[in-house]
């Protein structure tokens, strides 16, 4: 509420002391997903200036696939909702809005990241990727091209937070194992049941980049 | 003449073939627009407001607080329940519209909503709850039955409630444009959704526009506009802007529809051969405040001499039920395929061997003959069975489960037009949805089949009510519908541009073929002319031409069937210290009649298997019985599988002359239906007692292994 002093919202909360608190550090929290992509640095720089916004809206310039984009948000508004409300870049979904289902991962500085979990002015000044920016249908990315002809999607909700995250995990895993994709491909959910597709479309991208 | 009965299978240019599917790069790529993602110039945003009670009356709704917040545009509220009770946690009964997200999510809070709790009763597994006479079914005499029968086994069986937990939440972005309303909904039912919008929004049903390209996920939840479509509606017109209203998590998992629970006692009666004597069993569950259909049962083994069903109905202050694939038979199918094969291990006998010695008491026994020995065989049976008496060593046991099942498939009823152009071109426009299974590209493939070009030189339009009238997507009902009116259409139109080609090729129309992109004598193809050189015969007027799927004709035609068998085997570890259940393998044998798809239909199946071990393993819709409310509606304990839970799965497809000879039968609903059973009965196998209900959870099997489930 705009009103109150108490909160997450407010600026007399700072993550970074609740970061601090729970003694997490900078390896930690990203692999929790709590900072994903960033060092405790690059959190803290943008805490530091995300504590002196708000209350009301702020303009700030987004990059997105290469491209700055500016745009007014009030500092409680998550990269997902900006990238989908006011930018309507909707490749991204919202499906739990609270860090489990992996709909929304989008890259933040090459890192697979879930723009749910992480404010719009927090991302500001870091190279963000969204699936809109990974390959078109007339110039797939490999794992895409792996996707269609494993046939990894069916309703397809999922599917754009899904590939980005094997585009991360390929990455730093070019040559993984079916256990390695299978333990590392954890923080994507699907209900349609796409899961033994998704495997072998990840074996198979490694397989055109020339791994094993 | 072409007819419409399918072409012989050396004949066929891509039906059968494994096509991927069509809209893939679009959606791989992000670019496919979901109602969700659907953003209007000046577009509102909608929350919907829930009871926080699961009973009480509503004496007032006040939306003066709300509305005097900047940016607030619209207010709706449930004037029908003023004064009356809400009888659910998460009814809906109030809404506001607001320029932004979050500030609708802010001033939703300040609608002010006053009530007088009530009681509530959210139990479901306790049959004292339950209410009115049982219903019940009688055949052959149970009593004497058990009293001959060399083994009896009795045990309890449950499977909890769960929810749809469609990725995409239902919802739409309404807006009112030129007097008329332009509806892009997630929905099963693309034809039908604004039926009954109209008198709620005073607009005629020719004035309502509905367009679904893609939609995340129903299940048998979306075949609705759903109160909260016509609040959106309601509010567009209202303020005079477009509105998005999509439930948020927590309504999604309360409020959008679940599985009904399925609790039971069963006594099964063997003879001295293993053989299905008598069937006696009492279920009893709840799908919220309405109606409540025991599951059929005993399942697949429909033909029992002396069996006895009663089922009792649990009302609850719960949401209400909706169909979830395959309504009732995963329920019914868990219950009696444990319980058969609790017998089994009564007697000292392999589930797989007394399943095989009672086939004749089923609707497939051939199918189900041929499916058990590749099931067998592609999960090494013969080599890791054991009876449920012989462990394996050390904490970790493994064992494995068997289970079968069975569907209807019909097609729906269906209309589709076929345009053949003076250029060539030939499209086909049907209303009907895609909801993942890729009925596009089957539609796609008929229609290119029947026409003879190559897959990117037709076009399916679909998705609107505006084509012709398409069933609701649900009970695998879809493909033979739509493969039937296309393939009836497309043969309409062909037949058309025969009798203008074959005066022009000097034979009767009935000599003329269309095959790989002519037009041609079927017993001289050299006597042929391009599909572009017979179609530029038209002059400047397109041929359009129906077809429609009228059930009983298109199943004596051969296009179309129903009823499918399909067997499915579990291998299981399960570890004895912690209670953890790993699936290690799961292999699937499926009949679906002539296959239009083999890539897809293989991910039906897939699908299938995943959303089963989901639901063996995790998925519960928790209540509390103090408050009244769902504990679980998030994702996070909600809990779904993911790519590592589900283990090695193996899908085969029934193909051949039997199969294929009776046409197109749907595949959406079977392959989830086994899951359950298949699981709890190699979780049984392998440590030697049942867990009597589902989810597996840690704590469940601990408990059964402790004594005390």
């Amino acid at each position: 509420m705009a009103d109150e002093k108490t909160g997450p919202d407010s600026p007399g909360f700072s993550r970074r002391g609740f970061l601090k608190g729970l003694g997490v550090g900078s390896a930690g929290a990203a692999a929790a997903g709590l900072m994903p992509g960033g060092t405790a640095q690059q959190a803290a720089a943008a805490e530091e200036k995300s504590a002196l916004l708000g209350p009301g809206e702020t303009s700030i310039t987004l990059n997105i696939n290469g491209e700055s984009k500016k745009v007014k948000v009030e500092p409680r508004v998550t990269l997902l909702d900006a990238l989908r409300n006011r930018l309507d870049v909707t490749g991204a979904k919202k499906v739990c809005d609270r860090g489990t289902c992996g709909a929304c991962t989008v890259l933040v500085d090459g890192q697979p990241a879930y723009a749910c979990s992480m404010l719009a002015v927090e991302a500001e000044g870091r190279a963000l990727t969204t699936i809109e920016g990974l390959g078109s249908p007339e110039e797939l990315h490999p794992i895409q091209a792996a996707f269609i002809e494993h046939d990894a999607q069916q309703c397809g909700f999922c599917t754009p937070g899904f590939v980005m995250a094997c585009a991360a995990f390929l990455k730093e895993n070019p040559n993984p194992t079916r256990e390695e994709v299978r333990r590392g491909l954890g923080g994507n959910l699907c209900r349609c049941g796409t899961y033994a597709g998704i495997t072998e479309a990840v074996l198979d991208a490694a397989g055109v980049k020339g791994g094993a | 003449m072409a007819n419409p009965q399918w072409p012989a299978v050396e004949k066929r240019q891509h039906l059968g073939k494994p096509y991927d599917r069509l809209d893939g790069a679009i959606k791989s790529t992000g670019r496919a627009k979901y109602a969700y993602d659907v953003n209007r110039p000046g577009m509102l945003w909608a929350r919907c407001i829930g009871s926080p009670h699961a009973a009480a009356k509503v004496v007032d709704i006040d939306g003066t607080d709300a509305l005097a917040v900047p940016g607030v545009e619209g207010f709706w509220r449930d004037e029908g329940v003023i004064g009356k009770e809400v009888e659910y946690a998460g009814q809906i009964i109030a809404a506001i519209a607001a320029t932004s997200e979050e500030l609708a999510a802010e001033a939703m809070h300040r609608v002010k909503i006053t009530y007088e709790k009530m009681e509530h009763q959210v139990v479901d597994n306790d049959i004292s709850f339950a209410k009115g006479r049982p219903a019940s079914r009688d055949e052959g005499d149970v009593e004497i039955a058990l009293g001959e029968a060399a083994t009896i086994s009795e045990g309890h069986y449950g499977i909890a409630a769960i929810t749809h937990c469609c990725l995409e939440a239902h919802g739409q972005v309404a807006e009112v444009r030129d007097g008329a309303m332009y509806i892009w909904p997630s929905t099963q039912n693309v034809s039908k959704y604004a039926d009954g919008l109209n008198e709620s929004v005073d607009s005629p049903l020719s004035d309502i526009h509905v367009d679904c390209q893609y939609m995340g996920g129903g299940f048998g939840s979306k075949f609705g506009h759903d109160k909260w479509g016509m609040i959106g509606c309601i509010l567009a017109k209202q303020t005079g802007k477009p509105v998005k209203i999509m439930l948020e998590r927590d309504l999604e998992l309360m409020v959008a529809g679940n599985r009904p629970s399925a609790f039971g006692t069963v006594k099964v009666g063997l003879d001295g051969e293993g053989k299905i004597h008598a069937f006696d069993a009492q279920v009893w569950g709840t799908g919220g405040g309405g109606g409540y259909r025991p599951p059929p049962m005993p399942y697949a083994f429909t033909k029992l001499p002396n069996q006895r069903v009663a089922g009792s109905r649990i009302p609850t202050n719960r949401g209400s039920q909706r169909a979830w694939r395959a309504p009732g038979h995963p329920q019914g199918c868990l219950i009696t395929m444990a319980a058969l094969a609790d017998a089994a291990a009564a007697m000292g006998m392999d589930e797989l061997e007394v399943f095989k010695k009672n086939l004749e008491y089923t609707e497939h026994p051939e199918t189900y003959a041929e499916e058990l020995d590749i099931a067998a065989e592609m999960i090494g049976y013969k080599d890791k069975a054991h009876l449920r008496s012989a462990l394996t060593d050390g904490p970790v046991k493994r064992g494995l489960g068997v289970s079968i099942h069975q569907w209807g498939g019909m097609g729906h009823p269906s209309e589709c037009d076929v345009t053949i152009h003076p250029d060539g071109s030939v499209e086909a426009k049907i209303g009907s949805q895609d909801l993942g299974t890729a009925t596009r590209t089957s539609i796609t493939i008929v229609l290119a089949e029947t026409v003879g070009l190559p897959m990117d030189a037709v076009k399916v339009k679909m998705g609107k009510n505006a084509y012709p009238v398409s069933g609701a997507s649900g009970g695998s009902t879809t493909i033979g519908g739509v493969s039937a009116s296309t393939r009836l259409a497309a043969t309409n139109a062909l037949n058309a541009l025969l009798e203008v080609a074959a005066p022009r090729l000097g034979v009767a129309v009935d000599a003329l073929e269309a095959a790989e992109g002519t037009i041609r004598e079927t017993a001289n193809p050299s006597n042929a002319m391009t599909w572009t050189e017979a179609c530029g015969l038209l002059g400047v007027s397109p041929i359009t031409k129906r077809g429609e799927n009228v059930a009983g004709e298109s199943q004596k035609m051969g296009l179309i069937d129903q009823g499918v068998g399909g067997v499915q085997i579990a291998d299981v570890s399960v570890d004895v210290e912690t209670g953890v259940v790993t699936i290690n393998e799961m292999v699937a044998v499926q009949d679906c009649g002539l296959i239009v798809n083999m890539k897809t239909a293989e991910s039906q199946v897939y699908g299938g298997l995943i959303m089963g071990v989901t639901y063996a393993l995790f998925e519960e819709c928790v209540y509390d019985a103090a408050t009244g409310r769902m504990l679980n509606p998030d994702m996070e304990f909600y809990r779904l599988a993911g790519l590592y839970d589900v283990g090695n799965l193996k899908v085969h497809m029934m193909t051949g002359p039997r199969y294929d000879s009776r046409g197109v039968i749907g595949l959406g609903e079977p392959p989830v239906i086994s899951p359950g059973a298949a699981i709890s009965n190699a979780v049984a196998n392998a440590i030697g007692v049942r867990v009597p209900e589902l989810p597996l959870t840690p704590e469940r099997v601990l408990n059964a292994l402790g004594g005390t489930a």
